[in-house]
């Protein structure tokens, strides 16, 4: 799979390289500067080869004086690229090397700026750390909910996306004011929120952290705006695209992998999504999908370079409530995630299937949801709303979801230290069916391999092991922004991010 | 029949009750509401039938003072709540306060006067539409999707045919016995008919967000027209459009089966299918 990824690009692997690079901006149409760009050069000599030897190849000969120019000299078909040979393919390549090194400086100088931050500010109190979403739609809406939501407790603000974002494949520019159900997310947004929060850090004294969402076709171009403008965690699923929005399998690791460089190189957490698995199916009947979910992430994430303190591996309280015992089957399988991954931060996510809208019945749900989190010893904590399924969270509703958190770890908080349930007991004995479960899904997977020499995960992905859903290679949305790359292909940023060299 | 004479007892307790003249009384006089005939008229119930005892909670925004919590109670009290009893009253932000009331309600419901205004078909779980689809149909529905003419939303299609749904309902790509094929933005009206047809499409549900200068009835009708025009009669597949600025009962007019509007969810949708495909089918082949 990794094999995979390393031999194709993307459209938006490419445009991310050139946002390294510096290119920002769009058209009066809103249509990005690094779109033209890529589209045009595409159309003159293919993706396979990668942008950066054709469009730095242009700058040298003049062409335009910066890529700006360039962008918007191609964009009105003033410009024809070619491939470099040769000394001109040589000179390209450093030159491209150089713009674009800049871009991974920025990121490095970034995270030691959130290092100091923290070193200052210091990181909450308590463990786990609280996570509270914001979702206006306009992002000038945002900053003051996300601020006040800060002063009452959260130490982490996620500014959720607007619905469809995913399926675009540009990233929109500037600030936005509208959205569906989210707020786009921007570069000029990123820097917005990141800035209003580092002044909320400073009023609190503790480094209120900053969430997005890099999924979706622009994923690659969502994680490197989040390294330049600071963003602390993303939402960065290997498989959640192809499955949830039905993206093209290969453009996904493809997008995935370099994503996944960014986020290690820039220091950023990334938040996985098991809870998806678990709205779609049975909470407890699919259990092990969750834990097999979170094999796979550590592994793609491990193999692009981020550390276990990055790994905020996902998973969630989703059993139907009726069921019998269903508070020590949470227990189990949470107890399982933070056994197999002791040093990530694990992200524990609410109730929302079951969420009837009965808001006195959730606000005890989310009570057990928190004190699930409390015993176990869980990373981040996603904060549930008695209101989910209703309305966007009220004021009062965030007030009475945080003293719902509070209470729970005042009161219980310490109890990781004294729940040690006993080898034969019902939380243990189910925390091992779960682990054989997803052993034996594992070994299904492998087994499964065809004979047409596609790795055996994306088999798996087409027969519809994962979330019921058939997602074969040959189909979804993006494939025809992937290219197969050639010989001689150069990406300057895959191989700065891969070296670890910032030159 | 006279009923037998009250208690002294009886006499009492019912002087002290309130509302007595919309109570329903166990022992109810002659032309007094009785327990033991379903009363028109009715109250909230707290404890005792008849007291009308509500419950409140809402957040002014004003910081947390004596004014504040008048102000929570004239708010109830214009709200009809007579007495009206504040029971918490708190401070969530600098000037924000959260109130919890409780009190009786001056109002009275009738119920001659509720409009029920029913569904012409029932909404099914995810599990009904399915084995109806493979017991009935006995074969999969398929469903294209698209946003048509220039409209770039896909927001409205990709809520109800993606998986990942709306408002906690999965799309119809979800439900095994639909075959769903999204086409996506922006797709040409004979693309979207020639699709459907190669696909023996059994429905086709269309996106219309944008509505200036009323795009969203244009493309309606002619995208109608189209599938009449290549379709024989009886054959053309169920068309559908979804959007939040239709009128609900224009469907005739525009030439389709159905209009769907804001806050629809996949669940309706996949319901409406079935109820049109297989228990009232319209002389469509299997």
């Amino acid at each position: 799979m990794v094999n995979l990824a390393k031999r194709h690009t993307t459209v938006s692997v490419e445009r991310a390289t050139l946002r390294l690079a510096g290119l920002s901006g769009a058209d009066h149409e809103r249509v990005p500067w690094v779109n033209h760009l890529v589209d045009r050069v595409r159309q003159d000599v293919g993706l396979e080869h990668g942008v950066a030897l054709p469009v730095w190849d242009a700058l040298r000969r003049g062409d335009a004086p910066d890529l700006t120019t360039l962008a918007q000299k191609a964009a009105g078909g003033a410009v024809t690229f070619r491939l470099p040979e040769g000394k001109d393919s040589t000179a390209a390549g450093k030159a491209a090397r150089t713009a674009i090194s800049r871009g991974v400086r920025t990121i490095d100088k970034q995270r030691a700026t959130r290092d100091k931050l923290i070193a200052r500010h210091g990181d909450p109190k308590q463990k786990p750390w609280i996570y509270l979403i914001v979702a206006t739609g306009d992002i000038y809406e945002d900053i003051p909910q996300a601020q006040a939501a800060a002063r009452e407790g959260a130490d982490i603000i996620a500014v959720i996306r607007s619905t469809g974002q995913s399926l675009l494949d540009f990233v929109p520019e500037g600030a936005t004011r509208e959205g569906y159900a989210g707020t786009y997310a921007t570069q000029e947004n990123f820097r917005l929120m990141r800035a209003a929060l580092d002044e909320t850090s400073k009023e609190l004294g503790r480094y209120v952290r900053l969430t997005n969402y890099a999924s979706g076709l622009c994923m690659p171009e969502i994680a490197t705006l989040a390294g330049l403008e600071r963003l602390d965690m993303m939402l960065n699923d290997s498989m959640y695209g192809i499955l949830f929005r039905d993206i093209n399998p290969i453009r996904t690791f493809v997008d995935q992998r370099f994503s996944r460089q960014i986020h290690a190189r820039a220091g950023i957490i990334i938040n996985t999504g098991e809870d998806n698995y678990l709205t779609t199916a049975d909470a407890v009947e699919a259990a092990h999908t969750v834990t097999v979910s979170q094999l796979l992430n550590e592994y793609f994430a491990k193999e692009a370079g981020l550390a276990d303190w990055q790994l905020g591996l996902g998973h969630a309280f989703e059993i139907d409530p009726t069921v019998p015992d269903s508070f020590r089957l949470e227990l189990a399988h949470a107890l399982l995630a933070r056994t197999l991954f002791p040093d990530a931060p694990l992200k524990w996510m609410p109730p929302t299937k079951h969420m009837t809208g009965d808001i006195f019945r959730g606000y005890l749900l989310d009570g057990f949801f928190n004190l699930v989190g409390a015993m176990t010893g869980q990373g981040i904590l996603l904060v549930g709303m008695m209101t989910e399924a209703v309305v966007t969270p009220w004021l009062s509703d965030r007030d009475l979801a945080l003293q719902n958190v509070r209470y729970v770890l005042d009161a219980a908080g310490g109890l990781t230290e004294d729940f040690h349930p006993p080898r034969e007991g019902l939380i243990q004995t189910r925390a091992r069916q779960v682990l054989r479960e997803a052993i034996d899904l594992l070994q299904e997977i492998v087994d499964d391999a065809e004979e047409t020499g596609d790795p055996a995960l994306l088999a798996a992905i087409a027969d519809g092991t994962f979330g019921a859903m058939k997602r074969p290679p040959t189909k979804g949305k993006g494939l025809d922004g992937v290219a197969r790359k050639a010989p001689g292909y150069l990406n300057p940023a895959t191989d700065l991010l891969s070296e670890g060299s910032d030159r | 029949m006279n009923p037998p004479p009250r208690t002294e007892a009886q006499e009492t307790r019912n002087k002290s009750r309130q509302h007595v003249g919309q109570r329903r009384m166990e022992d109810a006089l002659p032309g007094e509401l009785s327990l033991h005939e379903e009363s028109p008229l009715v109250r909230p119930y707290g404890d005792t039938t008849g007291d009308g005892m509500v419950q409140i909670s809402f957040t002014l925004p004003v910081p947390h003072d004596k004014r504040a919590e008048g102000a929570a109670l004239q708010l109830a009290a214009k709200m009809g709540m007579s007495p009206a009893i504040l029971v918490h009253a708190k401070s969530i932000a600098p000037s924000f306060t959260f109130f919890v009331v409780y009190g009786a309600v001056t109002h009275l419901v009738d119920l001659r006067e509720v409009e029920v205004v029913e569904r012409d078909f029932d909404v099914l779980s995810a599990r009904d539409t399915n084995a109806l689809i493979r017991k009935r149909l006995r074969r999969k529905l398929v469903v294209v999707g698209a946003c048509i003419g220039t409209d770039a939303h896909t927001v409205g299609i990709d809520a109800i045919l993606n998986i990942k749904g709306f408002a906690g309902e999965k799309g119809l790509e979800y439900y095994r016995e639909m075959a769903v094929h999204n086409l996506g933005a922006q797709v040409p009206i004979p693309e979207l008919v020639n699709a459907a047809h190669d696909l023996r499409a059994d429905a086709v549900l269309v996106s219309q967000v944008v509505t200036q200068k009323d795009a969203h009835i244009h493309n309606t009708t002619a995208m109608s027209a189209a599938f009449r025009e290549a379709f024989p009669a009886g054959k053309v597949p169920l068309l559908i459009v979804g959007g939040p600025r239709f009128e609900e009962g224009s469907a005739k007019e525009l030439g389709v089966d159905r209009i769907f509007g804001r806050g629809t969810t996949p669940g309706e949708v996949a319901s409406y299918l079935v109820h049109a495909m297989i228990e009232r089918p319209k002389g469509k082949s299997a």
